[in-house]
């Protein structure tokens, strides 16, 4: 069983200030910050690395962190921008860590556009059907994922309906909304 | 060609009645199976793409079910939210209400007094026995017999008639809440007609709540051994189980399959023992053992990892679930300290995000909260067990006949409404 800053310290010494780009290890779950390039290269790492042996990709999920409502957005602040979350543990460590993924909420600021994220599907299976959930319900692109479509939402929704902008559409196949 | 055709193997096998009907290439089918197949457990829909009767492909679609809880989430403070996890896994209400009720008081680090922390464990261990009888009961059902689930629906009745006593409801409980529980169990009841009508009393007579719940487990033990004769042991349920549908223990880790499907195939980790300290301190003064594939009670044709296996650890997690609610009855007894702490329905949530899993019947729940300094969650997430679960059918069935895609996904246990949440 390793703790959080060690988890951090194995990471950092073996990637660098370049894939490590932050954490925070007060948290009620610690966090360290990847960049993007190297998600992949990481969660291998993760996975194999006989110290660490995240086998169990527990929850990926996407959070969209824009605060429409000015009287919250007081007392959490935050500049516009998506996290992909991954939630990791080892059966054979019995430890737990949380890596986040910082993305713009826009690929290039052009609004419709979604931002992409390298997929690790390849190295947790799990990881397959959760990231078409966060590309449904969030809007990341994975790339290289081996089927990215929809999975809760029907295939010709249009939208996200977890980001914090969401219209809920007026009218669906001739079916009303609100 | 013809040559190779009077090798005496390829002739052998060509009158070998079993591998000449797996080699006839035919045209291949899509088959719908679902929504409304009554063996895909709810409103599954299964693309399967089949040459005759064998299954080359196996994509499930998801998402009839599917009502954003995530985003309602997002609008309603924690406690309001509650009711909402209910309909999730609406087999196992408390399970669902316990792991979020947890994720709430990780976030705000909350202590619960002793006799909430007893009061969670007899109720979520009483909701295990319950989901595991359906699970047990409608797996008879997938595989063509009907006397298990009249008698599972039995059992079950009761133990919801117990639930009615505490909180009201049979189905949607929302009786676990951040803090604690909404009421203390009961301390007087009449003994539900169902209970009265099996142990022969009259339904009048006033009994506690604990006891009533005493009566009907030393009713319940002995008849986990006549499940066993009727499936367990049965050699028609054996033959449709014992060697399909194998799950490894890589696989298994890799699809982050959790629950009775992980321990199946021989994965020793369940939460209750190995989780966040919030969740195994209210276990940590009980006894209990967690059932790991391979049994010595299996049948020779069995594989660890199979459907059989899978089906065998849950039925093993109803007899240690028996005796946690008997420790649990025994602790309540003593223990001190009110039900609940106050938790207000408005009570703000710090600026921070807590993850937290917690072992229910079918796997393990997770909730994810991020708390923006509000009463409402900034983000909140529902990680589904059968989510993770159901992603293997596709591998697991593939190759299998037709016949065989109910007792595979049947023994996975799924429940559409957490999956699609």
């Amino acid at each position: 069983m390793r703790s959080a800053p060690e988890i951090h310290d194995a990471l950092f010494e073996t990637f660098g200030r370049d894939a490590i780009t932050g954490k925070n290890l007060e948290a009620i779950d610690p966090w360290v910050e990847v960049s993007p390039a190297s998600i992949v290269k990481v969660s291998e790492f993760l996975r194999d690395d006989p110290g660490l042996l995240f086998e169990h990709l527990n929850d990926l999920c996407g959070v969209d962190y824009l605060q429409p409502d000015p009287k919250k957005a007081k007392t959490f602040e935050h500049s516009p921008h998506i996290e992909v979350v991954y939630h990791l543990s080892s059966f054979t460590h019995k430890h737990r860590i949380t890596i986040k993924v910082l993305l713009p909420r826009w690929a290039d600021d052009v609004e419709g556009d979604i931002p992409a994220c390298p997929s690790v599907a390849g190295i947790w299976a799990a990881a397959n059907w959760h990231e078409r959930e966060a590309y449904d319900l969030v809007g990341i692109r994975f790339t290289s994922h081996p089927n990215l479509r929809r999975i809760l939402c029907p295939e010709d929704w249009e939208g996200h309906p977890l980001r914090k902008d969401y219209e809920f559409p007026l009218e669906y196949h001739g079916i009303r909304g609100q | 060609m013809t040559t190779e055709l009077h090798d005496s193997q390829d002739l052998q096998d060509l009158q070998d009645p079993r591998i000449v009907e797996y080699d006839v290439r035919t045209d291949e089918m899509l088959v719908n199976m679902g929504p409304q197949h009554p063996s895909t457990h709810g409103v599954l829909r299964l693309l399967l793409r089949t040459d005759g009767e064998i299954v080359h492909e196996v994509t499930p679609h998801l998402g009839y079910l599917h009502r954003c809880a995530e985003k309602i989430g997002e609008n309603l403070s924690t406690p309001q939210w509650i009711p909402y996890t209910d309909r999730m896994d609406y087999l196992a209400g408390m399970n669902m209400n316990l792991g979020m009720s947890l994720a709430v008081e990780k976030l705000l680090g909350i202590e619960l007094p002793e006799k909430a922390r007893t009061i969670r464990v007899l109720i979520a261990e009483l909701g295990r026995i319950a989901s595991h009888l359906v699970g047990m009961g409608a797996y008879g059902l997938d595989l063509g017999s009907f006397s298990p689930f009249l008698w599972a629906f039995r059992e079950r009745e009761i133990i919801l008639d117990l639930f009615e006593e505490v909180c009201g409801a049979r189905l949607t409980y929302s009786y676990i809440t951040p803090g604690g529980a909404t009421h203390d169990l009961p301390k007087s009841i009449n003994l539900p007609p169902g209970l009265a009508a099996l142990t022969g009393k009259s339904p009048d007579t006033p009994v506690s709540w604990t006891n009533a719940l005493g009566q009907f487990l030393d009713w319940l033990e002995p008849r986990i051994e006549e499940y066993h004769t009727l499936l367990t042991r049965n050699q028609i349920f054996i033959k449709r189980t014992a060697g399909l549908g194998l799950l490894s223990p890589e696989m298994a880790k890799s699809y982050g399959c959790t629950g009775p499907v992980l321990r199946g195939s021989g994965v020793d980790w369940d939460l209750r023992r190995d989780g966040e300290e919030i969740y195994t301190k209210m276990y940590e003064d009980y006894e209990f053992e967690i059932p790991v594939a391979p049994f010595d009670a299996a049948p020779p044709e069995a594989v660890c990892g199979d459907n059989w296996c899978r089906f065998y650890v849950r039925m093993m997690e109803v007899v240690q679930s028996i005796g946690l609610v008997r420790q649990a009855i025994e602790k309540y007894a003593t223990a001190e300290g009110p039900y609940r702490e106050t938790f207000k329905l408005a009570t703000k949530l710090p600026v921070d995000e807590c993850y937290l899993e917690t072992e229910c019947p079918r796997g393990q729940m997770g909730f994810y909260l991020v708390g923006d300094g509000s009463s409402e969650p900034f983000r909140a997430r529902a990680k589904s067990s059968c989510f993770c679960n159901l992603a293997v059918t596709g591998p697991l069935s593939t190759g299998f006949l037709l016949g065989d895609i109910p007792a595979i996904v049947g023994s996975l246990d799924v429940v559409m409404g957490e999956i699609d949440r």
